[in-house]
C-alpha cells in the first residue's frame, strides 16, 4: 500500500484489498490517500472485494484497534472471538451457510469449505452474505451492491476460492431500479 | 464446522524433492511445484515445503522453488527450513508463501519470532519443535526435551514451556514431532500431542510415526491435534489425502470433503 498505487485504483476495474495482519495498518489506506481513492471508486461502481482485514476495514472500525476508523460502509465493528475452550486464531478450513441472493459466492453449495485465519471477526447484520460457526456464528461474508468482503482467503481455497474470484472478475453492473 | 486438516510435506534439496507424500502415480517424484500442485489437487489441505539444502547457494533455487510451487497453488502453503532472520523469511513471503516455519533459529534466538509476527502477523508464524520423553524427568511428557539440527542437538528447553514462550512471542502454529514416534510407523505420540495442545491457544499440528488410518484418528481425538502432518500416506493403504480423509469421515472425524 503506497500512494504510487493511487492511480491504478482511479483507473480499476475491479479492486481487491488483500490483508492479513493488524487492523491498525489499515492507517496506511488514510495516509496514502487510497482511502478516499477507493471511496470514490466505489461510489463509480467499480467493483470491490476486502479480503481479511480488507473485510474487516469496510465497517466502521474493530477492537483490534479502537482509534482506527475502517470505511464505514458496512454497519458494526469488528471484536475478537468470545474467550472459550476453543483456540483462537480459528485457522483452517470451516464451511459457509450462504444466503440467498448474494452474487459474490453464486454457485458456492452448503458445506463448501474455505480457508480461514483470524483472530476478530465482522458481526452478522442484514448485509452478511454468509454465516460460519466457531464459537459462535460471524459474518463470513458480506455484499451491499458493488461492495464485498470475504472473512476467508478466496486465494488459498481451493477450487471454491477460484469459483468466488471468478465471480468477481464476471461482476457486471446490475441496471438500476 | 471448523475441520481437522491433512498437511503434506515434501522434503527439498536443491530445488528437488528428496522424500515426499508417495503416492502411487506420481507425474513428476522430483519437482516439488508439481508435486505440491498434484497434492492439493488430491485433496490435501495444505502443503508444507521443508528446505533441507544445506548450502549457501542452495537458498537461491529455494526462493525459485517456492516462487514457482506458489504460482500454481490454492491451498495454503508454509515453508520451513534454513530461515535464520527476519529477512530470510520476508525473501520467502515475497516469493509467495503464506508461512514460514521455524526451528533452530528461534530457539537461539527466541526474538525471531516477535519479529516475523510483527511484520507479517502471527498467522504467517509457526513454530516447529522436535521433542523426545525425558525419562529421568517427574513428567517425561510435559518435560520432553526440545532438540535441534535435525534432532542432533538437544537444548535443554521443555516442550511445554517453549510451546508457551513460542505463543506469547506470537506464533501464529506450532508443529511438533515426537522424536521417539518419528520413523516407527507406530502411531503419533497421543500424550505429548495433547500434552502441548492442552497447554496453548493456538492449533498444533501433529508429526512423526503415522502407519496407518487410525493413527489419524486417534492423534485427533486422543492428541487433540487440530492438524497432522502426513509425510509417507504411501504407507498407510490410501492412495492419496482424498481418500485418507474419505476413510477419516467414516471414522467421524471431521474432515474437508468433497476436497
Amino acid at each position: 500500500m503506497t500512494d504510487g498505487d493511487l492511480p491504478l485504483v482511479e483507473g480499476a476495474e475491479r479492486i481487491v484489498l488483500p490483508g492479513v495482519g493488524h487492523f491498525a495498518a489499515t492507517e496506511r489506506l488514510d495516509a496514502t490517500g487510497l482511502t478516499g481513492a477507493i471511496r470514490s471508486a466505489i461510489a463509480r461502481g467499480v467493483p470491490f472485494l476486502g479480503i481479511c482485514v480488507g473485510m474487516q476495514w469496510l465497517y466502521a472500525g474493530s477492537s483490534e484497534a479502537p482509534t482506527q476508523p475502517g470505511l464505514g460502509y458496512f454497519a458494526g465493528s469488528c471484536t475478537r472471538f468470545a474467550e472459550s475452550t476453543e483456540k483462537v486464531p480459528h485457522v483452517g478450513w470451516n464451511s459457509l451457510e450462504v444466503r440467498k441472493g448474494s452474487r459474490l459466492l453464486a454457485g458456492v453449495e452448503p458445506g463448501e469449505y474455505v480457508y480461514f485465519t483470524h483472530s476478530y471477526k465482522g458481526p452478522v447484520t442484514a448485509d452478511t452474505a454468509a454465516t460460519t460457526f466457531y464459537i459462535e456464528p460471524f459474518a463470513s461474508a458480506v455484499e451491499r451492491g458493488n461492495v464485498m468482503g470475504v472473512q476467508f482467503h478466496p486465494e488459498k481455497s481451493g477450487a471454491t476460492g477460484l469459483k468466488i474470484l471468478r465471480n468477481l472478475l464476471s461482476w457486471e453492473a446490475k441496471e438500476a431500479g | 464446522m471448523i475441520t481437522k486438516r491433512i498437511i503434506a510435506c515434501l522434503d527439498v534439496r536443491d530445488g528437488r524433492v528428496v522424500k515426499g507424500v508417495q503416492f502411487v502415480d506420481i507425474i513428476d517424484a522430483g519437482d516439488p511445484a508439481t508435486q505440491a500442485a498434484r497434492h492439493a489437487q488430491d485433496g490435501a489441505d495444505e502443503i508444507v515445503l521443508l528446505d533441507i539444502t544445506a548450502t549457501h547457494e542452495g537458498r537461491g533455487t529455494l526462493l525459485d522453488t517456492v516462487r514457482r510451487t506458489a504460482r500454481e497453488l490454492f491451498v495454503p502453503f508454509c515453508v520451513g527450513g534454513g530461515i535464520r532472520t527476519a529477512g530470510d523469511a520476508a525473501q520467502v513471503f515475497e516469493a509467495g508463501a503464506d508461512k514460514v516455519s521455524v526451528n533452530s533459529a528461534a530457539l537461539n534466538d527466541p526474538a525471531l519470532i516477535d519479529a516475523i509476527g510483527r511484520s507479517f502477523g502471527a498467522q504467517a508464524v509457526v513454530v516447529a519443535i522436535d521433542a523426545r520423553r525425558d525419562p529421568k524427568a517427574a513428567d517425561p511428557v510435559r518435560n520432553a526435551e526440545v532438540f535441534v539440527q535435525g534432532g542432533r542437538k538437544a537444548t535443554g528447553r521443555r516442550v511445554v514451556e517453549w510451546a508457551r514462550e513460542a505463543e506469547q512471542r506470537g506464533a501464529g502454529e506450532i508443529l511438533l514431532t515426537s522424536m521417539d514416534s518419528d520413523g516407527t510407523r507406530a502411531g503419533f505420540d497421543c500424550e505429548l500431542t495433547a500434552a502441548v495442545s492442552e497447554a496453548v491457544g493456538i492449533p498444533v499440528i501433529a508429526s512423526g510415526g503415522a502407519g496407518t488410518v487410525g493413527h489419524f484418528v486417534d492423534v485427533f481425538a486422543r492428541g487433540k491435534a487440530d492438524a497432522a502432518l502426513a509425510a509417507s500416506i504411501f504407507h498407510f493403504g490410501v492412495s492419496s489425502a482424498r481418500s485418507l480423509k474419505e476413510e477419516l469421515a467414516k471414522a467421524g472425524v471431521s474432515v474437508r470433503l468433497p476436497c
